[in-house]
């Protein structure tokens, strides 16, 4: 009966209120994003193309390649419009939202990221556009906040549990429960119900689409393996699919290790967010998937080092192709990933996302059987809105290659 | 066999709702029993989930005051245990708490007799466990807020092997094919949202509910309102409209929260809720004598 799922992921898991809405939003998606009624795939492709900055370039890591004796290329994401690879889902749907005659745009961030993209989409297309962010996170990714009122949305903090985006998402629900007749809510990953995994993955895979035909252009070759970090997942969905099908190529999925890999029962507490390496089946925001819970299947806080990491749930479809054996689930842990970012920002001279740095500390822990001779790795966003987070979280630890960051800290203060 | 029909069976029902261990197990033991002396015909319980999208800040706070109180599943099934009532008791709670209980129960019950027709192997997560549990412990229905007529079909068929009721929600936007699946799937009563959003008591009452009730006017089971009603007054007006029963949660829980808040003693909160159960149940039958005699 129920549609939408990627074996035993996904479905419909929402209050009643919402069910006409994904009924609607389901055949809008069918018609203009399957059938490109009304030219909606054209002009999608044209705008990421004028006002996104597409296509990305595939660009060969010379420092990298020698590093890991490989060829290492990079997808650089960062350089879309906005600084991440959110950009391309966030427009899909706003503009989705203007054919399907809604008037206003809700979202829910993160990092930040997802509610910026959604914040320049709405502005470029002329809708008004709220964004939920938890309250913590608002205070990790102030540049961020500060570009979604720059761009005339409003952001609202969330004050809920631990304040991330578990709660964000939460709240944004309510609001469309809401508002649901006029509103469209724009979800930042590959995460909800059914018709948001699969359309969020189609605004994505052109990440792939485009590195596929580049990385034949440059090498003459498919890669060995492509490497992808993975919060909700729409960053690797994106980096894969036009992958999956080839099946010599292998696809790593670089999960938040945090802390540790450890659930913390009795605080209800996972001090990391690796879903696809950790959790269990459940339900949680309208999808059922792999999850961070406890015994009783309460959701446990998460943890990363990067808040759009930071959630407890990962998309059905990832979760799907993890148990099919298609993906490898891979963590790195919050030390790893702060001298992942060090690394990128010396070595290739591109300072990166601290979510895309876990993807770059990865290539440190791989073997050389994993990674092949031919490595794509999806630099999915740019790393100005983590400077200060950077600053102390690289003053928390021992850092080996990291700057005197010191220095940096008079300046922020 | 599910108590339900008794609640609707002489005139419009009084549903209160509070979230079971808010904000412990003592008093919301007191709390819950309070209502049933001001008149409930039927208690939903709330099971309290950690991520409850369906509920404004009010029940929101119940959830997070309950957690913290301890509240857990099978707390949950020792306090409906505990429970001095005699009324019919709805447990509503979000699917994944249901689903998961399957996997931490079939780990030591697989040898247990009768382990269910619809359990699947050790450590499967599955609803059967779940409502087996709570058709021991005397619970009689549930409502389940995310989990929409498509997905419940391995819900409802455990709820069929235990004879208990599986109450869905029609919302203001539910309308065609969507109406018909819930119909099909229904039992003991359906839960009629007032207006969208989430909970909350409001002041009025939303002239939602009267188009939402005339579109259900051809169904065979009770219809209760919720979502909003918070006063005698209200109740009434919705039962004219044709409600046969009146569902009341934030503004119960609101009267729990003063009491944390004020740190008023138990049996101080326990009275006042007492007393507005009566003034709500009191409404719903004011409701009934203008339309009694048109009622079917
Ligand atoms: C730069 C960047 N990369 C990755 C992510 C993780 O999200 P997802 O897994 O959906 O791509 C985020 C989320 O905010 C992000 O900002």
């Amino acid at each position: 009966m129920s549609s939408g799922t990627f074996g035993r992921y996904g479905g419909q898991y929402v209050p009643e209120a919402l069910m006409p809405a994904l009924e609607e939003l389901e055949d809008a998606y069918e018609r203009y994003v399957l059938d490109n009624e009304d030219g909606f795939v054209d002009e999608f492709r044209e705008r990421l193309r004028d006002f996104g900055g597409r296509p990305t370039p595939l660009q060969p890591a010379e420092q990298l390649s020698a590093r890991y004796d490989a060829e290492v290329y990079l997808k650089r994401e960062d350089l879309l419009h906005g600084g991440a690879h959110k950009l391309n889902n966030a427009l899909g749907q706003v503009l989705l939202a203007k054919y399907m005659g809604k008037e206003r745009i809700v979202a829910e961030t993160g990092a930040g990221q997802h509610g910026t993209a959604t914040a320049m989409a709405a502005a470029h297309l002329g809708m008004p556009c709220e964004v939920y962010m938890g309250r913590r996170d608002t205070n990790r990714q102030r540049p961020n906040v500060f570009r979604m009122r720059l761009n005339g949305a409003t952001v609202t903090p969330v004050d809920t549990g631990r304040g991330t985006l578990k709660e964000a998402i939460s709240e944004t629900m309510r609001d469309w429960a809401t508002t649901v007749e006029t509103t469209h809510y724009v979800i930042g990953s590959v995460v909800g119900p059914h018709p948001f995994p699969a359309m969020v993955r189609d605004f994505q895979s052109v990440i792939s689409e485009e590195a596929r035909g580049q990385v034949r252009e440059r090498a003459g070759r498919l890669p060995s393996s492509v490497v992808a970090c993975a919060g909700g997942g729409s960053n690797t969905m994106g980096a894969f699919s036009a992958f999956v099908p080839d099946e010599g190529v292998s696809l790593f999925a670089v999960e938040a290790g945090g802390a540790s890999l450890r659930v913390d029962e009795e605080r209800g507490v996972a001090p990391n967010s690796a879903s696809l390496s950790t959790g269990s089946e459940g339900v949680l925001h309208g999808a059922r998937t792999k999850l961070l819970q406890d015994a009783d299947g309460q959701i446990v806080e998460s943890h990363s080092v990067s808040s759009g990491l930071d959630y407890a749930g990962v998309g059905p479809e990832l979760a799907h192709l993890v148990d099919e054996g298609r993906v490898a689930p891979v963590t790195v842990d919050d030390d790893a990933a702060v001298e992942g970012f060090h690394r990128l920002s010396q070595e290739e001279g591109i300072i990166p996302a601290l979510e895309t740095a876990h993807a770059i500390a990865w290539l440190e822990d791989a073997t050389p059987e994993q990674l092949g001779d031919c490595v794509v790795v999806c630099v999915s966003g740019r790393g100005d809105k983590d400077l200060e987070s950077v600053v102390e979280e690289t003053a928390k630890r021992d850092v080996p290659n990291a700057p005197d960051m010191d220095v940096f800290r008079g300046d922020t203060r | 066999m599910s108590r339900i029909p008794e609640a609707f069976a002489d005139g419009p029902a009084f549903v209160p709702y509070l979230a079971a261990g808010d904000p412990d197990f003592e008093s919301s033991l007191e709390y819950v029993e309070s209502l049933a002396r001001g008149g409930a015909d039927l208690i939903e319980l709330g099971l309290p989930f950690s991520e409850p999208i369906a509920e404004g800040p009010t029940i929101q706070g119940a959830v997070v005051r309950a957690l913290e109180g301890g509240m857990t599943p099978e707390r949950f099934f020792e306090f409906v245990e505990a429970l001095d009532v005699d009324v019919p008791l709805v447990c509503m709670t979000y699917y994944n708490l249901i689903y998961q209980y399957g996997r931490r129960a079939s780990r030591g019950d697989a040898e247990r007799a009768g382990g269910g027709a619809a359990s699947g192997a050790v450590g499967e997560p599955g609803p059967e466990p779940f409502v087996r549990r709570a058709a021991e412990v005397g619970v009689d229905g549930f409502v389940v807020p995310d989990l929409p007529a498509e997905e419940a079909d391995p819900l409802r068929e455990a709820c069929d092997e235990y004879d208990r009721d599986l109450v869905f929600v029609v919302a203001p936007t539910t309308r065609g094919e969507r109406l018909e699946r819930i119909m099909e799937r229904v039992s003991g009563y359906v839960y009629v949202q007032a207006r969208l959003g989430v909970t909350g008591a409001r002041a009025d009452v939303s002239d939602q509910t009267a188009a939402s009730l005339d579109r259900l006017s051809a169904w065979d089971v009770p219809k209760a309102v919720g979502f909003g009603i918070s006063s005698g007054e209200n109740a009434r007006e919705v039962v004219t409209a044709g409600a046969d029963g009146v569902i009341v949660g934030s503004a119960l829980v609101d009267i729990v929260a003063e009491g944390v808040e004020t740190g008023a003693p138990v049996e101080e909160t326990a009275a006042r809720l007492e007393a507005k159960a009566r003034e709500l149940k009191e409404g719903a039958l004011a409701g009934e004598d203008v339309t009694g005699s048109e009622r079917t």
